[in-house]
């Protein structure tokens, strides 16, 4: 599109590239990114297992809108806009629950949990032009999952989600390759945080490596105490303690992809699950060995990689696995939302592991967590200054000519291509 | 002695205030050293997520579920300069009430108090954390030695609360 303003500096020739701040405290921007990128991209919803039986449902805000997300009394997993047909109300007031009908408060107005119109009441007040049965809940224009990770897109032309996710399913098969029945569960107990940050910091934070050893040395700390190898590797070129890559997935998807050295439940032990959890440990592996052959299980058991789905949604397949997914309030405000994920045949022990690992760096009461949370802030302050001080630097790793590092920039260069795209108008289906 | 075959210990409300307000005091102060020398060799520092509080820490994920060595590295890690979520230290100030002895077992007291701790960090918002500790208590001599601390958050989500990054 013609006219529209670019908000980077992508020299590729001489190797800078540089980020205009007005993205991250605009509340124009922020309007023209509800309108080119939440409306346009596929947004995470959930995951299939919240929703267990038929008639389970969970109310969140998702992009900003309030939905239920439900599945209905034949079992079909859906999503309705929260919001009476008749004069606007939310329908649904509770955190979850399981319901054959939705009953807005204010007039009465009944759903049924597939979102269909059950009833009116006094509805022979109507005349004959009014039909009923038009009247159902409204759903996002498209809704759709990959290994049930649903996902919706209010655009009715967006290309099918598993075509938007493209080389990015390969890193969600890693995920749930990791149950023996392929079926990942999310673990009770949400953390809901805020951030005071644009949402656009939080894509970079969680698969920025460089940030490592100066935000999170006390992390790195816990874990020497802890009795996991952490030293500084002597390849100057490496500042943390094992190599990684960050890799370009296309349509503005990327993952780091390192190896590990944190501790991974399926299935890397490091001395902080305990002597005791390494019989159960060994079996988790050999049965992945045996499942999936020794390549691929090696690959899921001794490599982490923090994925992100182009706008939002975060895994994080590290000391534990976690969903994260946040919106913006205004500019200069996000809210976030993480969930564990396991197998689903997990036992207890390791199930209690995998949780105590979560703990150990992630969340608003884990040893790391909090000092990203600290630092995004402290970049929105500081960038009260963007007029007089512009540019924020991304140029890090661009004259390498090796693959791109997990401590370079090249997957936050990624996102910030992608999203000037369309923040320039062009379609989500193009490839970077 | 098992608790169940001990004779339970006599406790008045009054001296479980005087622990709490002297606890609360510390963590305050930020004196975190002299605070862990209120815990029992197995004592465990829970808060539920706030959307599950009745959920166990094996099956149910935690804001903060701390057995004895972790609190030590919390402690370790919370008094470190590199913990840029306290550094420079937050400003506390907590107001305990509601302070009611809820149960007695052999030499463990329960105890339940309701809680607002104020935080403040320079330019930044007020942080107030609202809710309910309970309490396992040992009695030990004249004084008490924490066995569970436990801390039920009032709010729906932690929201504008952020992190947890001290001892609430």
């Amino acid at each position: 599109m013609t006219g529209a303003r670019s908000f980077v500096v992508d020299d590729r020739e001489k190797g800078i590239f540089l980020l205009d701040r007005e993205a991250l405290v605009s509340d124009e921007v922020l309007r023209g990114e509800m309108k080119n990128i939440f409306a346009k991209c596929w947004i995470y919803v959930g995951h299939g297992s919240e929703l267990k039986r038929n008639g389970d449902f969970h109310t969140r805000k998702v992009a900003g809108r309030p939905v239920i997300f439900a599945r209905d009394g034949k079992g079909q997993v859906r999503c309705h806009f929260n919001t009476c047909r008749h004069r606007g109300a939310l329908v649904c007031t509770e955190r979850k629950g399981n319901t054959r009908r939705f009953n807005c408060v204010y007039h009465g107005w009944i759903y049924n949990n597939d979102g269909s119109m059950a009833r009116v009441p006094g509805d022979e007040a109507y005349t004959a032009a009014f039909d009923q049965s038009t009247f159902g809940l409204k759903a996002p224009a498209r809704f759709e999952q990959y290994r049930d990770f649903w996902f919706m897109n209010l655009d009715a032309n967006a290309q099918p989600l598993v075509e938007y996710l493209g080389a990015a399913t390969d890193y969600i098969d890693l995920v749930v390759d990791q149950s023996p029945s392929n079926t990942m569960q999310v673990i009770a107990g949400t953390q809901e945080y805020d951030v005071n940050a644009n949402w656009k910091l939080m894509v970079e934070n969680s698969v920025d490596d460089y940030h490592l050893p100066s935000t999170h040395s006390t992390w790195l700390n816990f874990m020497a105490n802890s009795g996991v190898k952490v030293e500084s590797p002597k390849d100057p070129s490496l500042i943390l303690p094992t190599h990684g890559l960050a890799i370009d997935l296309g349509n503005g998807h990327f993952t780091t992809d390192n190896i590990n050295f944190r501790g991974r439940p399926v299935a890397a032990w490091i001395p902080i699950y305990g002597e005791d959890a390494k019989p159960e440990m060994d079996a988790i592996r050999q049965e992945l060995v045996e499942r999936v052959g020794p390549d691929r299980a090696k690959r899921i058991c001794d490599t982490n990689r923090n994925l992100v789905i182009f706008p939002n949604l975060v895994i994080n397949d590290g000391s534990s696995v976690t969903i994260r997914t946040f919106f913006p309030d205004g500019a200069n405000k996000m809210h976030v939302t993480a969930w564990a994920l396991g197998p689903v045949e997990e036992s207890e022990s390791m199930r209690a592991r995998r949780l105590d690992a979560f703990l150990t760096f992630y969340g608003p009461g884990g040893f790391a967590t909090p000092d990203d949370v600290e630092a995004l802030e402290l970049v929105q302050q500081g960038l009260a200054n963007y007029t007089d001080d512009r540019w924020s630097e991304m140029s890090r790793g661009m004259g390498r000519e090796a693959a791109q590092l997990n401590s370079d920039e090249h997957h936050l260069r990624t996102f910030w291509r992608h999203w000037d795209k369309m923040m320039a108008g062009e379609q989500a289906g193009e490839k970077a | 002695m098992s608790a169940a075959t001990m004779t339970n210990v006599s406790v008045t409300r009054a001296e479980v205030e005087d622990f709490l307000y002297h606890e609360a005091m510390l963590l305050d102060a930020w004196r975190l050293k002299e605070w862990e020398e209120l815990l029992a060799d197995d004592a465990t520092y829970y808060i539920p997520a706030n959307d599950d509080l009745e959920g166990d820490f094996k099956s149910s994920l935690y804001i903060i579920s701390d057995d004895r060595e972790r609190i030590r590295q919390r402690i370790i890690r919370v008094l470190d300069p590199n913990c840029h979520a306290e550094f420079p230290r937050s400003r506390l100030c907590r107001l305990i009430t509601n302070v009611r002895v809820t149960g007695v077992e052999g030499d463990i007291v329960k105890a339940a108090a309701n809680f607002s701790c104020y935080r403040y960090r320079r330019y930044q918002r007020e942080f107030v954390y609202v809710g309910r500790y309970e309490y396992q208590l040992r009695k030990s001599g004249n004084s008490f030695k924490i066995k569970e601390r436990r801390v039920l958050l009032a709010a729906h989500e932690l929201g504008s609360l952020g992190s947890v990054s001290f001892v609430l």
